[in-house]
C-alpha cells in the first residue's frame, strides 16, 4: 500500500509530501524524504514493553504497573519535573500541561537547550517573520546564519529557499542570492554566493556592524570585524538593502554562542532595520519536529512558550531559575518525567547526572541515552508514525500527522492521561 | 432531562420586542421552553436585568497571532494571574490572557458567544485547537480573504461565480465562518514591504482594486448565501484623514439582503478620522454616522479603545509596521503565504496624548450618533482598544453624561475642540445596550436562527442574569453600579447550564464550533479545478491534502448547510 502526502516527524521543516510504501503493517520505503526522514520511518525499533531498572538489570512490567508507578513517584514528589514534548503531538504535550498544573510540577521543554534564547530576545523585540511559503514565492536573498541545513535541515533548501521554484521567482537558481554567515565553512557555506566567515564569539559584533552601514553609518566601522573585512560588510548590507525580499534563517550557531540571546535580538533589530528599506524576515531553524508546537500549546495553556513552574499555583516563569537544566543543576528536582526528547544525550553532563541520582520516567517511542540513567522506560506510539496529531512547523504552520501504521503500541497522550487520572483521583483533566 | 426555572426576571430580549418585563424562564435540555417540570431547578432572578448571553462579534482571542501576542509578552502573562480553583484551570494574562482566561473572564460577564475576527486558513487548525481550550463560548471563525490569490485571480476575471466557489472551498477547508477582508490588497502588497492607500489603487502584481475585491466578494456573500455579510475591515486603519476612504467604502455598498446589513464595517473608531497628521487629526464620527444612518445596509462595531495598556494585533501587516516605526516597542509581523499577513505590537493608549483622547471620544461618538443601535455595535477590537473586560466600562460610559464629563475633564484639552462628544446629550437605555451587546450581533452575524441572541421559545438557553436592579438603579447618575454590575454576573446560563456563579466557573465547559458549509454547483466546485489544483500545489508549501482542517479539531462542530446557487 502506498501512502501520499506524509509527513516527516523528524525536524521543524515537516515536509508533507513523503511517499511511504507499506506491507503487512511494516514501513518498506520511503519516497521524497532526505535521509534524516528514511532513518526516522525505517529504523524504528522499541522495546516491546514498559522496562523497570532492577539492581542487577532491567525487568519487564506491565503497562498498568508503569504507569501506577510513574504516578507514585509524580504523586510522592517534592519538586517534580516534566521535560521534553517536542517530538510528540499537541495532544500529549496538553496532558502534560494538565499533569504539571495538577501536581504543581516544573514543566519545560526542548527549546530550553536550542532556541530558548531565541525566544527571549522575540519577547524583547518582536519577531518579524513569516510563513515559509512567502520566502519560497517572494525572497531573492536568502541567508543561513549559524546553521547548517544541509545536514540539519536537509530539504530546507530545495523546499522552501534556496532551490525551490515560487511565484515571483520562476527561476530560483539564478534568482536568488545566498549568503552563509558561520564560524567554519559548512556544506552551506559551499553553495552560497558570498560566505561571510566570522571568528568565534564574533557575531554579535558583526551583526552590529551590518546594523551601523545599513543605517548610513559605515564610516564607524573598522577594517576587519571579527574577521571579516569592511568591504565584504558593506556588499552585504548592500545585498539586503536593495533585495525585494530578504529572510534570514539562524541555528543554534547563533543562540548558543556567546552573546547568546542578545545575539538574536541583534538579529533581529537588523531586520527591523532593513525592513525601513525593503522587505525582510527572520526565523530561526527549529530542530525537533513538535518543537514549535510544545511552544505554542504551553502558551495559550499557560502564558508561557517553555519553562513554566506550578510550584506556587500560578504559572511562574523565569529562564535560568525554572529551566530543566537549572533546576537539574541546582539538584533541586527530586522527580523527572521525560518525554519525547533525549536529555541524556543534549543536556550538560552535572543536570543529566542528577537525573540519574532521582526517580526518572521515560515515556518514548524509543530507548536513547536519557534510558540509560532512568528507573523506569515506557515505549509508546511514535507521532506521525503509528500515531496521529497536531504538530506545528517551525513556522507557525500546524499540520496533522499521520497514523500510517499500526504497531499496537498505546499512545503517550493516552498513557499520560491514566497517569492524570491517578493522580487526579480517578477524574480525567 | 435537565431543567431550570429563572423566576422573577426583569427580561429585556429585543429580538422579541420585550423590554424589562419581570417574567419566568423555562429550559429543558439546553433551550428555552415553554414550561418545565415541578422537578426543575429552580433560580430566582430577584427581578435583576436578565439578557440573552453576550455575543461578541468581533475579537481576537485564538489563532497564530493571538497566541503569538502572548508568548512575546511575559510582562502581560505577570499582569494577570489565576491559580487554580475548582473546575478552573490556572490563567495567566491580562490584555491577551490565555484561553482559559479568555474563557473564564467572558463567561463572568455573561457572554457566551464569540466571533474570532481574524483566521488564517492556513493556520486554521490553530485557531481550532485554541477554540476547544475556550470552553464555555461558543465560538466562530472569520476567515481571511484579503490577500487571497485565488480570489484575487476571480475577482480580476470578474467572475462572481467563481469567487464565490473559491469561498466556499476555503471557508470549508478552513472551518470558518464567514468573509473577512482586512485592509483588502493591502496585505498581500505587503508581501514586499508595500501598502495601499486607497480603496481604487491597483494591488502591486494582481490588477485588482480594493473596491473590486470588496464589491465582487459581497456579490459573491450573497451568492452563497452565507448567515453572515462581509466583514471589511477598511483599508488605512489608523491614519489621520482616513475617513474619506471609509466614507469611499461605504458608497459602494450596495443593499442586497432584506435580513441584515450587506457590508459589517468593523472597529470604526480607527477609520473615523479628519486630518491630514497626528498633529491634526479630529474626529469625523458625524460624517461616518451620517453615511450609516442612512444607509440600512451597514452596521459597524465601535472599536471603542480605553486607557491604559493593550496589545494591537491585526492581519493588517503594514499598519503595524507604521505603529511600530512610532511607537518603537517591540514588534512581530507574520505573512501567510498566498493569503494574508498579520502584526503585533503593544500600545499604552495614554491620557497625556492628545491623539489617544481623541481615539476614545470617537468609539463613544460613533455609538451616540448612530439613532439605530443595531447599526454600531459594542465592542473594542479585543484585545486592539481595550480587553474586552473594559466593556462594562464603556456601557457605562454610553448610559452616562455624568460619567462621560467626568473622564473628559481628566483628558486632554485638545478632545473637545476636535471632538463633538462633549456637546452630546444622548444617554443609551438598558433596551440600547441589550442590542449592542447581544440581539444586533445575532442579527448581524445571522445566528438568530441559530437560538442566538435572543431568549424565544426554541432558542439555545444562553442567559445572563446581572446584579443590576433597573428599577432601583439610575445609570446616569450611578453608572459606577452599572459598571460593577456588567462586570460579574450572577448567574450565566450556557446551554441550559448554570457555568458561572458570581464570577467563578463551576463546571467543565462544553463549547461548540459553527461554520458554514456553502454549496456550490457540481461544476464550480474548487477540488476539481485543475488549474486551482495546479497553483496550489506549487505555490503553497503544505500539500493540498493536508491542508483542510479534520473534523477532529471540532469535536463539537456545528456545520451550518447553506443552499446551492444557480
Amino acid at each position: 500500500m502506498i501512502i501520499h502526502d506524509v509527513i516527516c516527524p523528524f525536524c521543524g521543516c515537516l515536509c508533507d509530501d513523503l511517499e511511504l510504501e507499506c506491507e503487512g503493517g511494516k514501513i518498506i520505503k520511503v519516497q521524497n524524504g532526505c535521509a534524516l526522514a528514511e532513518s526516522t520511518f525505517m529504523t524504528d525499533t522499541r522495546l516491546p514493553a514498559p522496562i523497570r531498572r532492577t539492581e542487577s538489570g532491567w525487568e519487564e512490567i506491565s503497562y498498568n504497573e508503569a504507569i501506577k508507578e510513574t504516578a507514585e513517584i509524580l504523586q510522592g514528589a517534592d519538586r517534580p519535573l516534566l521535560y521534553g514534548w517536542s517530538s510528540t503531538h499537541g495532544e500529549a504535550q496538553s496532558v502534560g500541561v494538565h499533569i504539571a498544573e495538577l501536581i504543581g510540577a516544573v514543566i519545560d521543554n526542548t527549546s530550553t537547550v536550542c532556541h530558548g534564547p531565541s525566544i527571549l530576545a522575540i519577547q524583547e523585540v518582536g519577531h518579524p517573520g513569516c510563513t515559509l511559503g512567502q520566502v519560497k514565492n517572494r525572497a531573492d536573498v536568502i541567508i543561513y546564519w549559524g546553521c547548517n541545513p544541509i545536514e540539519a535541515h536537509p530539504r530546507h533548501m530545495s523546499r522552501y529557499t534556496t532551490y525551490a521554484t515560487g511565484f515571483f521567482v520562476p527561476d530560483a537558481q539564478r534568482e536568488r542570492t545566498v549568503i552563509v554567515v558561520d564560524t567554519r565553512r559548512t556544506d552551506t557555506a559551499g553553495i552560497a554566493d558570498e560566505f561571510v566567515q566570522i571568528e568565534h564569539g564574533g557575531d554579535y559584533a558583526v551583526l552590529s556592524a551590518l546594523r551601523a552601514i545599513v543605517r548610513g553609518k559605515a564610516s564607524v566601522i573598522p577594517a576587519k570585524v571579527a574577521g571579516v573585512s569592511k568591504e565584504q560588510l558593506i556588499r552585504i548590507a548592500e545585498i539586503c538593502k536593495t533585495a525585494k525580499f530578504g529572510a534570514i534563517f539562524f541555528g543554534l550557531g547563533l543562540t548558543m554562542s556567546r552573546g547568546k540571546y542578545k545575539n538574536i535580538r541583534n538579529a533581529i533589530e537588523l531586520t527591523d532595520e532593513l525592513n525601513r528599506h525593503t522587505k525582510f524576515v527572520i526565523s530561526p531553524l527549529r530542530g525537533h519536529g513538535n518543537v514549535y508546537g510544545s511552544n505554542e500549546v504551553f502558551t495559550w495553556m499557560t502564558g508561557y512558550p517553555f519553562a513554566v513552574d506550578f510550584a506556587r499555583g500560578i504559572a511562574f516563569y523565569n529562564p535560568g531559575e525554572t529551566t530543566a537544566v537549572d533546576i537539574l543543576r541546582r539538584g533541586e528536582c527530586d522527580a523527572a518525567l521525560i518525554v519525547a526528547s533525549d536529555p541524556g544525550a543534549n543536556f550538560p553532563r552535572a543536570a543529566a547526572a542528577h537525573l540519574a541520582k532521582i526517580p526518572t520516567v521515560v515515556i518514548d517511542p524509543h530507548v536513547n541515552a536519557t534510558t540509560a540513567l532512568a528507573r523506569i522506560h515506557i515505549p509508546c506510539t511514535a507521532a506521525g508514525i503509528d500515531a496521529a496529531g497536531t504538530a506545528y512547523r517551525m513556522d507557525g504552520v500546524p499540520i496533522r500527522l499521520k497514523k500510517v501504521i499500526d504497531r499496537g503500541y498505546p499512545d503517550d497522550a493516552e498513557i499520560l492521561k491514566k497517569i492524570y487520572d491517578r493522580l487526579n483521583g480517578g477524574k480525567g483533566p | 432531562m435537565t431543567e431550570i426555572w429563572v423566576k422573577n426576571a426583569c427580561v429585556i430580549d429585543p429580538l422579541n420586542h420585550i423590554n424589562g418585563e419581570i417574567m419566568d424562564i423555562a429550559i429543558r435540555d439546553g433551550r428555552i421552553v415553554e414550561s418545565v417540570s415541578d422537578r426543575a431547578d429552580v433560580i430566582d432572578a430577584q427581578r435583576c436585568l436578565t439578557l440573552p448571553g453576550g455575543i461578541d462579534s468581533h475579537t481576537h482571542v485564538s489563532g497564530t497571532k493571538v497566541n503569538f501576542g502572548r508568548y512575546m509578552s511575559p510582562e502581560d502573562m505577570r499582569a494577570g494571574r489565576t491559580k487554580r480553583k475548582g473546575k478552573m484551570h490556572v490563567t495567566s494574562g491580562y490584555y491577551v490572557p490565555t484561553t482559559f482566561g479568555n474563557s473564564y473572564r467572558y463567561s463572568a460577564m455573561g457572554y457566551t458567544t464569540l466571533l474570532e475576527g481574524a483566521m488564517a486558513p492556513l493556520e486554521a487548525r490553530h485557531t481550532h485547537e485554541e477554540f476547544t481550550a475556550t470552553p464555555h463560548q461558543d465560538m466562530m471563525a472569520n476567515t481571511l480573504f484579503d490577500g487571497n490569490w485565488a480570489v484575487m485571480d476571480a475577482v480580476r476575471e470578474k467572475d462572481v461565480r467563481k469567487t464565490a466557489a473559491v469561498v466556499a472551498w476555503t471557508l470549508k477547508a478552513a472551518r470558518g465562518y464567514g468573509i473577512k477582508l482586512t485592509n483588502p490588497g493591502g496585505t498581500e502588497a505587503w508581501g514586499f514591504g508595500e501598502d495601499l492607500t486607497g480603496i481604487h489603487e491597483m494591488v502591486p502584481h494582481f490588477a485588482v482594486t480594493p473596491a473590486e475585491i470588496i464589491t465582487t466578494m459581497m456579490r459573491a456573500n450573497e451568492l452563497l448565501k452565507l448567515p453572515h455579510s462581509v466583514h471589511l475591515h477598511c483599508n488605512n486603519l489608523g491614519k489621520p484623514g482616513n475617513y474619506q476612504t471609509t466614507l469611499e467604502t461605504f458608497d459602494i455598498v450596495p443593499d442586497l439582503n432584506p435580513d441584515r446589513q450587506t457590508l459589517y464595517a468593523t472597529h470604526v473608531q480607527f477609520h473615523a478620522y479628519g486630518g491630514g497628521t497626528w498633529k491634526n487629526i479630529c474626529s469625523k464620527a458625524e460624517e461616518i454616522t451620517s453615511s450609516v444612518n442612512s444607509r440600512p445596509q451597514i452596521v459597524m462595531d465601535m472599536g471603542q479603545i480605553m486607557f491604559g495598556r493593550t496589545m494591537t494585533m491585526t492581519a493588517d501587516g503594514p499598519m503595524e509596521f507604521n505603529l511600530h516605526c512610532l511607537h518603537h516597542n517591540k514588534w512581530s509581523n507574520h505573512d501567510v503565504e498566498l493569503e494574508t499577513g498579520s502584526g503585533i505590537i503593544p500600545v499604552t493608549y495614554s491620557k497625556k496624548s492628545a491623539v489617544n483622547c481623541i481615539m476614545w471620544a470617537i468609539g463613544l461618538e460613533l455609538a451616540l450618533l448612530t439613532k439605530n443601535p443595531y447599526q454600531c455595535l459594542l465592542e473594542t477590537d479585543n484585545p486592539n482598544g481595550a480587553p474586552f473586560v473594559k466593556y462594562p466600562e464603556i456601557i457605562g460610559l454610553l448610559m452616562s453624561k455624568r460619567y462621560r464629563d467626568e473622564e473628559c475633564a481628566t483628558l486632554h484639552p485638545e478632545t473637545e475642540k476636535r471632538t463633538s462628544l462633549c456637546a452630546l446629550e444622548r444617554e443609551l437605555n438598558w433596551h440600547d445596550i441589550a442590542v449592542m451587546t447581544r440581539a444586533g450581533q445575532a442579527k448581524a452575524l445571522g445566528i438568530v436562527n441559530q437560538g442566538k441572541g435572543h431568549l424565544g421559545i426554541g432558542a439555545e438557553a444562553d442567559i445572563a442574569i446581572y446584579p443590576i436592579r433597573t428599577d432601583s438603579v439610575d445609570p446616569a447618575r450611578e453608572y459606577r453600579k452599572v459598571v460593577e454590575g456588567f462586570q460579574k454576573t450572577r448567574y450565566t446560563i450556557k446551554r441550559g447550564r448554570v457555568v458561572s456563579r458570581d464570577g467563578d466557573i463551576i463546571v467543565d465547559g462544553a463549547n461548540a464550533t459553527f461554520w458554514v458549509d456553502a454549496m456550490v454547483p457540481e461544476d464550480l466546485k474548487m477540488e476539481n479545478d485543475p488549474e486551482f489544483i495546479k497553483r496550489f500545489e506549487q505555490f503553497y508549501t503544505v500539500r493540498m491534502s493536508n491542508y483542510p482542517v479534520q473534523d477532529v479539531y471540532l469535536p463539537r462542530g456545528r456545520r451550518i448547510e447553506t443552499e446551492v446557487f444557480t
